[in-house]
């Protein structure tokens, strides 16, 4: 056993951290620090000047791009550049279908995508959920027949919660294609469909903080050639869930936790709370739950022949990490005070930042907050999580 | 970065194990000892070599590091057994092997080894709480050695101790000094009591006792850094034992809730209990994790590092540890308020270790 990182690891950490130094424009780096809105362009800006030193698409398989990082390497690189005041990689493209391409899609296929994705050419949105298929992903009603000539599928539903669906020319979508399947698991096909079909409208939904990041969208006979399915017809669920369980090192949210713990430090020194025995109280109770869940994430990332419940370790981590940050908002809202109250969705663009009533560091703190009420609905539910890992409880012990 | 466990580690787990499967027969976990039953128990630890695990070769032990204290301490926890393992072996040897010449260790780390001799930390006083530092017994230089005059309390397992190590404030220095005291010295007095988890604990008083220059560990007013660092060393074993604790204590739980029927079907089947159990779980995962980074903090670079380290631990396993104990009799109804289900036992062993060698928010505020 050993409590260290190794040299190497510190040495990585080192140039990860030169390298955010170096390169992450400062305008997106304030924006960061402070919880404004982050535009289209300043995400292609930076995944570019990642993609440019091969940093990018961790997840990929090295002939492909990937770095060939181990667990260790890309929590360090995600906690780096968190810190480092640098915007997630959001981009469900590199994320989320660029695995499951390499994995399972046709040459033809990796061909034509993925080097748009690396490039960020191309943005994809993920048409999972559905009005009547949220957690239980299983219930996706929206339908893909196969025309008679062979050559098409034709699409209809309704998706919902589709992030920067208004960002994207493509979507991939989990669809019916079997509805009498014996289980509502198969039946489902994994399909990739132009954004501009005629026949699919997106309409952006407005939430609680004001922002319109999420999106419906409506496909009312959609044509989407068969070239377009991603391997076997019917088989779309196993495809699913591989890439839901693809992104697994960063579910914990470690480096966004550290991102916001040391923002209420800096804002309790701006709000004259740094003697407040209660806040402090409550910040250290922070940093002993950030440690037990940075350590476990580094214990289980390490060693999974030790868990005596293996598989359910994303799911503790989504858990703990998202409530952890969720408190750590709250704070943030205690921290303000009455300059919570104040709210302008004008002067959460950096550039009008001068609009607002309050100090800036304080203008888009409470709509982060409702923001992060998002964490422990999104991937599966808070709920749906602890009903798997009671599963698995029940079984091993 | 390395959480792995090797060969030598998971036999030395196993070996614990199967003493303990021997020793406490799952229905009388956590009663009460008779004395003539925990010299038997300690007769067993040592033969296993579980007594000097840690200490030098050269003084009886085996050498073993922090991470085999964790494991061993982890496995008696399991079955609420253990004696004085942390109190005496991991305490009092490390205070003996960081403080005493090579002649006083090779005087008394042989027999804490072979479990002739247990020894015991006298540390706190009253109205300080967890305040070691503030000790007001006395240690005034006289010929031939040195005079204590003062009270410490809740010194646990001091009853069976033969051996207190005796934190004291030196009169000429008022630095704070360690000093080995025969518990059978003319001036001590013992006063035994029973703690809240069938265990023991004592109040000594020592008036005028007497101990000759033999006695006196590493400089006089000097030793708080070495009580620091075996105090450390004895939270980061109180942790692991928790971690033990909580896993039987889950165990147990998921059992019931597999067995006990209600409305018609097993309480594991309401989601209510389906959840309170994941929180279980992920609290024993987090748990686990601490008991490992305190148990590696002890060979930390700098004692900052160490003490940090050790708090924030113990800032989780004493609140988690409580609130999970307290869970689980509610999820047991009203079995789990009588003294025959093993969960009441459990719970108060997570209690006390919680109250022991400070609590949840005397470590927090360490970490202010």
């Amino acid at each position: 056993m050993k409590l260290q990182f190794s040299d190497a690891d510190e040495a990585f950490r080192r140039e990860v951290r030169q390298f955010v130094k170096d390169h992450l424009p400062a305008d997106i780096r304030r924006k960061v620090e402070l919880g404004l809105r982050i535009e289209h362009a300043d995400y292609v800006t930076w995944f570019r000047l990642l993609e440019a030193r091969g940093w990018l698409t961790p997840g990929w398989p090295v002939a492909h791009g990937g770095p060939g990082w181990n667990a260790v390497q890309r929590y360090i690189f995600d906690e780096e550049t968190l810190l480092g005041g640098a915007p997630r990689i959001i981009a469900s493209g590199i994320q989320m279908l660029g695995p499951v391409l390499h994995a399972f899609g046709t040459d033809e296929q990796k061909k034509k995508y993925l080097p748009d994705i690396r490039q960020s050419n191309t943005w994809w949105a993920q048409g999972f959920s559905e009005p009547g298929a949220g957690s239980d992903l299983a219930a996706v009603r929206t339908t893909a027949v196969l025309e008679p000539d062979g050559q098409h599928f034709v699409v209809n539903g309704h998706k919902v919660w589709t992030s920067y669906a208004h960002w994207c020319s493509m979507m991939f979508a989990l669809v019916r294609t079997d509805p009498n399947a014996s289980k509502p698991q198969e039946g489902i096909s994994f399909l990739l469909i132009d954004m501009n079909s005629p026949g699919l409208t997106v309409r952006p939904i407005r939430l609680l903080e004001g922002g319109t990041d999420l999106n419906e969208c409506y496909l009312d006979n959609v044509r989407v050639p068969v070239d377009n399915l991603v391997g076997e017809l019917h088989k779309g669920w196993s495809y699913g869930k591989y890439l839901l369980g693809h992104e697994r090192t960063g579910i914990a949210g470690i480096g966004s936790c550290k991102q916001q713990l040391a923002r209420a430090r800096r804002l309790a020194e701006r709000q004259g709370l740094c003697d407040d025995p209660v806040l402090q109280s409550r910040l250290a109770q922070f940093e002993v739950e950030l440690m037990a869940l940075e350590f476990t994430a580094l214990r289980l990332l390490c060693d999974h022949q030790q868990s005596r419940t293996p598989g359910v370790e994303a799911s503790m981590l989504k858990v703990r990490g998202t409530e952890l940050r969720q408190a750590i908002f709250e704070a943030l809202l205690d921290i303000a005070g009455p300059d919570a109250v104040p709210f302008s969705l004008e002067a959460q663009h950096l550039e009008q930042l001068d609009e607002a009533a309050t100090d800036p560091e304080l203008v888009a703190l409470a709509a982060n907050c409702l923001d992060a009420r998002k964490l422990t609905i999104y991937g599966g539910t808070s709920e749906v999580q602890r009903n798997l890992i009671a599963r698995a409880t029940l079984d091993a012990f | 970065m390395d959480f792995s466990l090797n060969d030598d580690h998971l036999a030395l787990r196993d070996a614990v194990q199967r003493f303990c499967d021997g020793e406490y027969p799952p229905e009388h976990r956590g009663q009460a000892e008779t004395p003539a039953r925990a010299a038997e128990r300690w007769a067993g630890m040592a033969g296993l070599g579980l007594l000097g695990l840690p200490f030098p070769a050269e003084a009886g032990g085996s050498e073993q590091g922090p991470v085999e204290v964790m494991l061993v301490a982890q496995e008696l926890g399991r079955a609420l057994g253990g004696g004085a393992f942390v109190a005496s072996t991991v305490m009092a040897g490390r205070l003996i092997a960081l403080l005493g010449s090579l002649e006083q260790q090779r005087r008394w780390l042989p027999g804490l080894a072979s479990g002739e001799l247990q020894a015991a930390v006298a540390l706190y006083e009253d109205g300080a709480r967890y305040d070691w530092q503030r000790a007001a017994l006395q240690a005034r230089a006289v010929p031939g050695g040195h005079v204590l005059h003062g009270r410490k309390t809740g010194v646990p397992h001091g009853d069976s101790a033969g051996l207190l190590l005796v934190v004291a404030r030196d009169a000429g220095s008022d630095g704070l000094s360690v000093f080995a005291v025969d518990a059978n010295a003319p001036g001590v007095r013992v006063r035994g009591f029973d703690t809240l988890d069938n265990r023991r604990a004592a109040h000594v008083d020592f008036d005028g006792v007497q101990v000759d220059p033999a006695g006196l560990l590493g400089r006089p007013g000097e030793a708080q850094a070495a009580v620091e660092a075996a105090l450390d060393a004895g939270t980061a074993a109180l942790c692991a034992e928790a971690v033990g604790v909580v896993d039987a204590l889950i165990v147990h739980t998921a059992e019931h809730l597999r067995t006990r029927k209600q409305f018609g079907a097993p309480l594991a089947k309401f989601q209510v209990m389906q959840h309170r159990l994941a929180d279980m779980a992920i609290a024993l995962e987090q748990l686990k994790s601490m008991a490992c980074v305190a148990a590696m903090a002890i060979d930390a670079d700098t004692p900052a590092q160490r003490r940090r380290l050790v708090s924030a631990a113990k800032v989780l396993v004493s609140q988690q540890g409580r609130a999970l104990g307290l869970q689980a009799i509610q999820m047991h109804g009203a079995m789990g308020m009588t003294d025959e289900c093993r969960i009441s036992h459990f719970a108060k062993r997570l209690l006390v270790i919680g109250q022991l060698f400070g609590d949840a928010d005397w470590h927090l505020k360490q970490l202010h």
